[in-house]
């Protein structure tokens, strides 16, 4: 005699994947990784020549153990050091205070044969011959400083970097300098990042607070 | 003129409850799939700073990470700033062999990609920090990402 097959309860199967769900629920971690990417610079080669860089190309920030800053000199606060990073980059009253630049086509002839000058050649075929700031930041810290207000540092320098290439991304494709990366514009974003480029120098720490 | 009929008051017809088990493996689906399982557990207390520039870290697969901050039990290991690698607590010596060590479960060609994501409390002194950094230049792993809460910022929203 054929029994006829049971048919399973399936009314508990709401419960175990609740169960389920509950336990991705708890373990899940939805954390974007966020941060400031940087590249360190390799060890110093003994044997390089130190490079001549005329002292008002260079944009010097300082910070103490207290935290305090001293942006070129001048003892700063942290809300105008964007808009004093900006100003040195552009110049446009060439102050001899400020950084001083060159033409772009004169940077081309200057540089050798290689990866940067096709970059450079790139840059002028897209964003035409345009003064090019010879600027650089150099940021010193202490080791009493906080790792707070070191960021917060880098997150102003990388800021006024990025305003200076958005508005060149405006002026010369009129459009903002994310949404070109965004449009996946790579030879676009890449000249602009050549002719701006994010030279932030970093020297080596001092100990002066001493260890806290 | 139209005329609203009226409801007839009928009693209420339960919802059908059939399609539930859908829904919820729907749900399950999903947080299967985007779930991470946090690798390691941590015995830093961290807190990252705010970052208006701060961008998202791709590629997960090619970053290591680095955690400093105050342990989470001072009164067995004080409150002096350590270092975290992997599961445990480490000097800045075993910082070579860890990045070595995960360069070498990559592959050939993303060696070269690796980032090291440092996770900083905002409290710690850069002291520690430097130190790493140091060792990091050492060993030839330049590509590093300092950890930021992304935040707004609105004053220099121009």
């Amino acid at each position: 005699m054929k029994r006829q097959i049971q048919e399973i309860n399936a009314s508990s199967m709401a419960d175990i994947a609740f169960l389920l769900l509950i336990f991705f629920l708890v373990t899940t971690t939805m954390d974007v990784d966020s941060g400031i990417t940087r590249l360190l610079p390799p060890p110093p080669d003994p044997n390089a020549p130190i490079p001549d860089i005329n002292q008002r190309n260079v944009f010097v920030v300082l910070i103490n153990a207290g935290d305090q800053l001293l942006i070129e000199g001048k003892p700063g606060n942290i809300k105008e050091l964007r808009k004093l990073a900006k100003d040195f980059f552009e110049n446009p009253n060439g102050d001899p205070n400020l950084s001083e630049s060159e033409m772009l086509s004169d940077k081309i002839k200057k540089t050798p044969e290689g990866k940067q000058r096709d970059k450079l050649i790139l840059a002028e075929k897209l964003l035409g011959d345009r003064p090019i700031s010879k600027g650089i930041i150099s940021l010193q810290n202490d080791r009493g400083t906080s790792y707070k207000m070191y960021l917060k540092v880098q997150n102003e320098l990388a800021g006024a970097i990025d305003e200076l290439r958005d508005k060149l991304a405006k002026e010369a494709f009129g459009i903002s300098y994310n949404k070109l990366i965004e449009l996946k514009q790579d030879d676009k974003v890449e000249s602009i990042r050549t002719v701006i480029p994010m030279q932030i120098s970093e020297a080596e720490p001092k100990d002066i607070g001493g260890r806290k | 003129m139209a005329k609203f009929k009226k409801k007839s008051s009928k009693s209420l017809t339960a919802i059908s409850t059939a399609s539930l088990p859908d829904v919820i493996f729907m749900l399950l689906f999903f947080f299967m799939v985007t779930t991470v399982m946090r690798e390691t557990t941590l015995y830093v207390k961290i807190k990252p700073p705010e970052a208006s520039q701060a961008q998202k870290l791709e590629k997960k697969s090619l970053v290591s990470y680095i955690y400093i901050g105050q342990p989470i039990k001072p009164q067995i290991y004080g409150t002096e700033p350590r270092i975290q690698l992997n599961d445990s607590y480490a000097d800045i010596k075993d910082i070579a062999e860890f990045i070595t060590k995960e360069k070498e479960s990559l592959k050939e060609e993303d060696k070269q990609k690796l980032t090291t994501s440092l996770k900083v409390d905002q409290d710690v002194k850069m002291g520690i920090v430097t130190d790493v950094k140091q060792e990091l230049r050492k060993i030839g792993a330049f590509k590093i990402n300092y950890s930021a809460r992304r935040v707004i910022d609105i004053a220099s929203n121009k």
